[in-house]
């Protein structure tokens, strides 16, 4: 027992950092189930209820805000994923001036804090006479913006690692420049772009900092939970947040399960 | 005689400047990402700069002017030097603690995982699915006065029997070392993941010991993951509020819960640009630095 | 097997030759092909061999419409194709790799290019080339699933359903493991045979384009510095690159004499021999007379050698390998070279130990002539 857990002892220490990473999903699970109707300010697990689940929307403005961030969410990866593809394929495939410069620029933003971003955008709304109309549209323009370098980031390492022979092999076989796009690269770069979807949606859908800072009186799910944790947060909030675990689980590890399949098909490619 | 039986490198078959097309296309491809960036990245920081040179005794209402005021930036740093070095502080012990548990975890699924590797990087990414602000909203929860993690610490005497977690350090720092753990791990793991297994063996095969050679192979090959994951990990720690708000006390404010305030709230759009601008330039130094330093400067 | 298609338009006809006209690319920094002439016979195997980056690839692809030249022209049966696109030209490739797609079965792999051509039912013509190359088994697969081999004849059968006139095969065994890869030369040779397509073969392997080729061009540098049969360029190789890439050779320096009747005579390190005049590539100066090491024959001082002609004494034998089949000497002339010597083992003689005082001889003919300005290691593969 001791020398097996001597072996093992970077594998057990790795599942205790994960475990941890895991508690307060647990609790958030946790105290979806809480009924909370007697001490509304109490933030602990009183007794268990049902409850959260069946009057989801209950609380005043919960599920407005939720389907908000669900557009915002929506509109922002279809936006970034679609521009920030094409950016890909522009940085991996041609040649341009600027490509350099191009490089930097969507590296930046990985690399700036939120609160400076979304304070410079601010500033920017505010200078060119917006800042009275914040709301929807300055937030999906700041989301677009934040998700652009990852989908570019995560498009541009699979399409470097896409070997260029298969689309020379497709023109060879008497395919035109768009059956060759068609049938061979985009099936191959998809993968990537899928999990940049996916990437874009969570940053959308979680962001406060920036969001907050550009967002009027239109109020999302994260600005939602920050203006209820000052008043005594509704325990329905925590049942949205296991179904976002649940939903997460599920897409994630589909995917896991396709790329999985995919990735025995590329093991001698 | 012996042709047949050298395997030679295939010849160079991509030509240098093949597949690399300057054309057209690649401007159209680029454009409307250049744009969105460039109007919504590059230009608002232009108006961040000129916020920061606003004459401050402007106003929302009022409007501001440029000025040129540069005591803006004495007085941000006059005012604000507190907020602003406990965050400097906080995110690099956040990053520190993130460094060496996300290290041991970025390991274990890297080279211990086996065929369970790609579900336990699943299960890495899975919980920060759930809202940023829930889980530090339990957090508070876990560490609450009366929490068993309180509880157990004031019964072993670490804390006293009036101590608390919430709003000390301790709890902001922790916090932000769960929350922004992921950034340290999947850098990490996926430099790992490129080490060569056979370079581990031939280490130990020329004496090294196991300690050893993770100190003078594994290690050494890890260090694009660690730069990547450190900054990755110290720049949003840096900039974050929601910890310090939520799990901390006024004495525990970060910079940018200043900055939020100065923005939202006093409405002092002058000392709020400067103090953004301070905080960028403090971070972009201290990154230039660090990736100098430690001699991966390829990841700029 | 005769349900084999036949090559597409004018299978029959004669004249459907690929002819390159002073074919030029240049990249950047370097020329990878320099004004290249180059006729390949409609129905041959053809190889093209060399060094990595001598060009040869380059070439194919030029011919592959997958890379355009600089200046020059490819035609193909008489028609200019030099600028029509790869997806238009009756030309298939076999990749280096294979490029087989990894996201499709070996059925839709092997059908991709007749469906591209708006073929629809392709279900006939895929099972037979499937059965032809013997993978009727895996079209269901996945490219993945298939070992080394397989893969190989997934590619070749990919191309060659498209009934191209012409196949190119870019080092197409390269990935296979040597007894794989010495099976597969008699298969895709039998192949081509059934088929009677004009085959270019480019390869870096001299064994195997040996084994495979009707002509073999040996490329150097962006130029061909000969072509002609296997046995041709073995025998007379017309520079030292060729003499020592295609198989190994030994040079030794002389001063050329002069002609004398059907030989040209030289004085090598004070020995005259002759070399014959079809194989002497230069007439004046300085050369460097070749002889390949089986034709060399070695025998204890004094023992009788059956090879009369350019006869030398006092050589001192310093290494013997003997690797069944025969025994490799290595011989220090008595003026400082060492010479190679591979004597079959034919049990008339043990093997002569390092130390031996030996007389070496070679038939006259068999020895080649090559102008000596040329760098007397071009080509050998420690080089």
């Amino acid at each position: 027992m001791v020398s097996w857990i001597r072996r093992n002892i970077v594998l057990i220490l790795g599942l205790l950092v994960l475990l941890y990473m895991y508690i307060p999903n647990a609790v958030v699970v946790l105290m979806s189930f809480n009924d909370s109707s007697k001490h509304r300010n109490l933030y602990r697990f009183q007794s268990f209820t049902w409850h959260n689940w069946t009057g989801l929307c209950d609380p005043s403005g919960l599920c407005h805000s939720v389907m908000i961030s669900v557009w915002l969410g929506l509109l922002a990866t279809l936006i970034a994923t679609v521009i920030g593809t094409m950016g890909a394929f522009a940085l991996v495939r041609h040649d341009f001036h600027g490509r350099g410069a191009m490089n930097m620029i969507l590296f930046l933003p990985m690399a700036s804090p939120e609160i400076v971003m979304g304070s410079s955008l601010l500033a920017l709304f505010v200078a060119s006479g917006f800042g009275g109309q914040l709301g929807f549209w300055t937030i999906l323009i700041a989301h677009v913006m934040f998700c652009l370098s990852f989908v570019v980031v995560t498009v541009k390492s699979r399409l470097a690692g896409l070997d260029e022979n298969l689309e020379q092999a497709a023109m060879d076989l008497y395919a035109t420049p768009a059956q060759t796009f068609w049938r061979v690269t985009f099936p191959l770069v998809f993968p990537g772009v899928l999990g940049a979807a996916l990437l874009s949606f969570s940053l959308s859908f979680d962001d406060f900092i920036i969001t907050n800072l550009n967002a009027g009186q239109t109020v999302t799910f994260p600005m939602y939970i920050w203006g209820a944790a000052q008043r005594g947060v509704p325990m329905q909030v925590n049942v949205i947040g296991t179904m976002m675990l649940l939903i997460s689980l599920v897409v994630v590890i589909s995917g896991e399960v396709l790329s999985r399949r995919r990735a025995k098909m590329y093991a001698a490619a | 005689m012996a042709a047949t039986e050298v395997t030679e490198t295939p010849a160079p078959v991509v030509a240098p400047d093949a597949g690399k097309r300057r054309s057209l296309t690649g401007y159209v491809l680029i454009l409307p990402a250049a744009v969105w960036l460039g109007l919504f990245f590059v230009v608002p920081f232009y108006s961040l700069l000129a916020n920061s040179l606003f004459d401050p005794n402007g106003s929302v209402l009022t409007g501001y002017k440029v000025t040129y005021h540069f005591a803006n930036f004495w007085h941000a740093l006059s005012d604000y030097h507190g907020p602003l070095l406990r965050s400097l502080w906080y995110a690099g012990v956040a990053t520190a603690i993130c460094l060496v548990i996300g290290y041991v975890l970025a390991y274990a699924i890297a080279m211990k995982a086996g065929r369970w590797k790609n579900v336990l990087l699943v299960l890495v990414v899975a919980p920060f699915f759930t809202s940023f602000l829930l889980r530090t909203l339990s957090w508070k929860l876990i560490l609450g006065d009366n929490g068993w993690v309180v509880n157990t610490l004031q019964a072993v005497h670490v804390l006293g029997s009036n101590g608390r977690l919430l709003a000390t350090p301790v709890a902001v720092i922790a916090g932000i070392t769960y929350n922004f753990l992921p950034f340290m791990v999947l850098p990490i793991y996926a430099s790992l993941e490129k080490v060569d297994g056979r370079l581990i063996e031939a280490a130990g095969d020329l004496y090294a010991s196991p300690i050893r050679a993770f100190g003078k192979v594994t290690l050494p090959l890890s260090m694009p993951g660690v730069v990547g994951g450190t900054l990755l990990t110290f720049i949003p720690a840096a900039g974050d509020y929601i910890n310090a708000a939520l799990l901390g006390s006024p004495n525990q404010r970060m910079v940018g819960n200043v900055i939020q305030d100065l923005f939202t709230t006093t409405g002092d759009y002058a000392a709020a640009g400067a103090l953004s601008v301070i905080l960028m330039v403090i971070i972009l130094a201290l990154v230039v630095f660090y990736v100098r330093k430690s001699g991966t400067e390829e990841l700029l | 097997m005769s349900q084999v298609p036949s090559p597409a338009a004018g299978g029959t006809s004669e004249g459907r030759d690929l002819e390159l006209t002073q074919l030029t690319k240049e990249f950047a920094s370097f020329t990878a092909v320099k004004s290249l002439d180059l006729v390949v016979p409609q129905g041959s195997f053809f190889a093209l061999l060399g060094p990595s980056g001598c060009g040869k690839t380059t070439t194919l692809r030029m011919v592959a419409g997958l890379e355009q030249p600089t200046s020059g022209t490819i035609a193909l049966g008489g028609h200019d194709i030099t600028r029509t696109k790869p997806y238009r030209r009756p030309i298939n490739t076999v990749f280096q790799n294979y490029a087989l797609f990894p996201h499709l079965t070996i059925f839709e792999n092997v059908a991709f290019g007749l469906k591209r051509r708006g073929v629809k039912q392709t279900h006939p013509q895929v099972q037979e080339i499937l059965q032809l190359t013997e993978l009727t088994e895996q079209a269901a697969k996945k490219p993945a699933q298939l070992s080394g081999g397989q893969q190989q004849r997934v590619a070749l059968a990919r191309a060659l359903i498209n009934r191209p006139e012409v196949l190119l095969l870019d080092e197409p065994l390269g990935a296979l493991d040597l007894k794989l890869r010495r099976a597969m030369q008699l298969e895709l040779k039998r192949i081509q045979t059934e088929v009677g397509l004009t085959f270019v073969h480019v390869t870096h392997d001299q064994e195997e384009a040996m084994t495979m080729a009707d002509t073999i061009a040996v490329m150097n540098a962006g130029v061909i510095e000969q072509m002609g049969s296997p046995a041709e360029l073995y025998d007379n190789p017309r520079t030292t690159f060729v003499a020592n890439f295609l198989g190994q050779s030994n040079l030794v320096g002389g001063k050329i004499l002069g002609a004398d009747g059907d030989s040209v005579v030289v004085d090598m390190q004070g020995t005259k021999v002759s070399v014959p005049r079809q194989r002497a590539h230069s007439t004046s100066g300085a050369g460097w007379v070749g002889i390949r090491p089986e034709k060399v024959l070695v025998a204890p001082q004094g023992e009788e050698i059956d090879a009369p002609g350019n006869h030398m004494r006092d050589a001192v034998i310093v290494d013997a390998s003997f690797i069944g089949v025969s025994t490799q000497y290595v011989v220090k002339m008595p003026w400082g070279q060492e010479m190679l010597a591979f004597e079959q083992n034919t049990g008339r003689r043990g093997v002569m130990a390092p130390g031996t005082k030996v007389d070496v001889s070679w038939r006259p003919e068999f020895s080649f002539l090559l102008d000596a300005s040329q760098d007397v290691g071009a080509g050998r593969e420690d080089a």
